[in-house]
């Protein structure tokens, strides 16, 4: 590969100024890892966001980071889908909030965006259908785009994406290879998210298997955290291990919502916890007091009702 | 310094028509105003109409932070903002105002960059803060200096531009609020309480001083043990009463270090510090990694 491409190293040359020829092995690797394979993904992450913190908003760079510097992946975007109301979580304030906080918490990334698909839907979504919804909606575009834009109608570069996709997996459906090219949706979360798998009732295990082997896991979890474990103590999540990536934090980030809105209860400064429009927006609309703790208490979280309903039928 | 002081102590004692206590500054507001101005939100706030006889018995505090901040991080930042809630809590005080103190380049650390590019990263840093702000003195003398004398300065600074000196100077009864002597107190966090310990870092005459004449703000930090530190010290027991352990309720570690580290090989730092600090930090190329291109 690497005499294949030799052709182009003067121009290389001339493009990096100032790389030592020494260097030039390297460039060339990196030149023809990038024209290969390369998973676009998309990150997701769903949540409450109740309010967004400067740690949600981490995880996504701490993933990103991670995924491009694997080699494999090239991660494009990431979409922040705040839950729906039908949650009924303790203290969750109303997603027309949420939405606005986390809109205003990304406006100065240049790849993060916020989704209101989940949000306002009238009954509670699963994460896996909000998954699905997420990767169908990336297909059709790339539909779309593929009819309407020249460019990626170059016969050539078309048939060797469908070459190489046949030649490395056979057994997908013809189906399947039309969509090669489409970025793949997974699912960004913190530790938390990953150990409440093992919560009774939470999640459907159907939900789980679609969750780890149809899109893939990104998890942060913090230095020493037993993640490991976890996964190697539960079957599927263990089967599927190569599509759950583990991502360390070495620095203690502990800017939960909850003690965000603790501390707002005490009068106490949340500056530099969460970004400034999202602290000016609490503020003025003095989103979270005493009142809005108390929302939902006693209600059932909308999954645990929804698998007893399942369970009685 | 003395100009800014005394805007300082003028908008204590006149307060205007501000938000409550813990509100802040709106956008707007930010940039018209320099940080010190009686118009301009939270130190107005703290003594706004809603408390003003409560906030007019406290003693006002300026909190000083004297570091590298290389480069100044959302932890820094948080340091002030648990200390001043801490002290406000206490009933006792009211924060006035805050200063962050980069130390001069002569300290000799490793990795340290240039004390122009540490302060101007603070300036922005305090770009959107309406009670903290940066002060170049310490960095800008020809050599480094012990804090001690960096609180010694800015003390007689505060003193100097008391609006009222003349009044207490004569004992007249007719000063407004002589009894709000403002004091200035080292901000730190718990491992600079720690560090007091270490043998032939700090003079125990210095220690001493900043405890009995100033007094500290500890903000406590994930693996430290503040208590332990002042118990484990005779002098630091003595004047523990001028000691305020103040707690961080969402801990959140940023070292400078571990921006330095990420920032040298190539990692996201985005809301470990405020933009306008990276922004410059990639308009400098501050602290690539050696090797980088």
């Amino acid at each position: 590969m690497c005499l294949l491409r030799s052709s182009i190293s003067p121009s290389l040359c001339l493009v990096k100024r100032g790389v030592r020829v020494f260097r030039l092995d390297l460039q060339l690797q990196i030149l023809s890892m990038e024209n290969s394979e390369k998973t676009e993904v998309v990150l997701l992450a769903c949540g409450s966001f109740n309010p967004i913190t400067n740690m949600h908003l981490r995880l996504f760079e701490l993933a990103r980071d991670y995924m491009n510097g694997t080699g494999k992946y090239e991660v494009i975007k990431g979409i922040i889908s705040p839950v729906g109301d039908a949650y009924k979580k303790k203290g969750l304030i109303s997603a027309h909030h949420r939405v606005i906080m986390a809109e205003l918490a990304t406006r100065n990334s240049k790849w993060l965006e916020v989704d209101t698909w989940e949000s306002l839907q009238q009954d509670w979504i699963e994460t896996a259908t909000v998954l699905r919804h997420h990767q169908e909606k990336l297909e059709a575009s790339s539909c779309d785009q593929q009819q309407d834009s020249p460019v990626l109608e170059r016969p050539g570069r078309k048939r060797k994406w469908a070459e190489q996709r046949q030649d490395c997996s056979q057994k997908k459906s013809l189906e399947q290879t039309k969509t090669k090219g489409v970025p793949k949706v997974k699912l960004l979360c913190g530790a938390d998210l990953l150990e409440s798998f093992g919560v009774p009732n939470l999640w459907k295990g159907e939900d789980i298997t679609k969750i780890v082997g149809d899109y893939g896991l990104i998890c942060i979890t913090r230095a020493g955290n037993d993640a490991q474990k976890f996964i190697y103590e539960s079957d599927v999540l263990w089967k599927h291990q190569n599509n759950i990536h583990l991502v360390n934090e070495w620095i203690t980030n502990d800017i939960s919502s909850t003690k965000i809105r603790r501390a707002l209860r005490r009068g106490q400064s949340i500056r530099y916890l969460v970004p400034d429009l999202v602290q000016e927006y609490i503020e003025k609309h003095s989103l979270y007091s005493s009142e809005s703790e108390e929302r939902n208490v006693g209600v059932i979280l909308a999954p645990l009702q929804r698998k007893t309903a399942e369970a009685d039928t | 310094m003395q100009i800014r002081i005394h805007q300082l102590l003028h908008a204590v004692e006149c307060p205007p028509l501000g938000s409550v206590l813990g509100g802040t500054v709106r956008s707007n507001e930010r940039s018209a105003h320099p940080p010190w101005s009686s118009q301009s939100g939270r130190v107005a706030a703290a003594a706004s109409v809603n408390v003003p006889d409560k906030m007019k018995s406290r003693i006002p505090v300026v909190l000083l932070a004297c570091g590298s901040f290389n480069p100044i991080t959302n932890m820094h930042l948080r340091l002030f903002e648990v200390a001043r809630d801490h002290l406000h809590q206490t009933g006792r005080y009211q924060v006035i105002g805050g200063i962050i103190s980069p130390v001069n380049d002569n300290y000799g650390k490793k990795d340290l960059v240039a004390a122009r590019h540490r302060v101007a990263m603070a300036r922005l840093a305090l770009q959107t803060s309406d009670w903290i702000q940066v002060d170049p003195w310490e960095s800008e003398q020809v050599q480094w200096m012990e804090t001690v004398k960096v609180l010694r300065h800015h003390h007689s600074e505060l003193l100097r531009s008391l609006p009222w000196k003349e009044g207490l100077d004569q004992g007249k009864a007719d000063s407004p609020a002589p009894a709000a002597v403002p004091e200035l107190k080292l901000l730190c966090g718990a491992d600079v309480l720690k560090t007091f310990q270490t043998p032939n870092l700090w003079k125990d005459t210095h220690i001493q001083e900043i405890v009995e004449k100033f007094g500290l703000v500890c903000v406590d930090r994930a693996g430290h043990d503040p208590k332990g530190y002042i118990l484990g010290s005779p002098i630091l027991q003595r004047y523990q009463d001028n000691i305020h352990l103040a707690r961080e309720p969402v801990q959140n570690e940023i070292s400078a270090t571990y921006i330095r580290r990420a920032l040298g090989q190539g990692q996201s730092v985005k809301y470990l510090l405020p933009d306008a600090v990276i922004a410059y930090i990639k308009e400098h190329d501050l602290y690539a990694s050696p090797g980088e291109e």
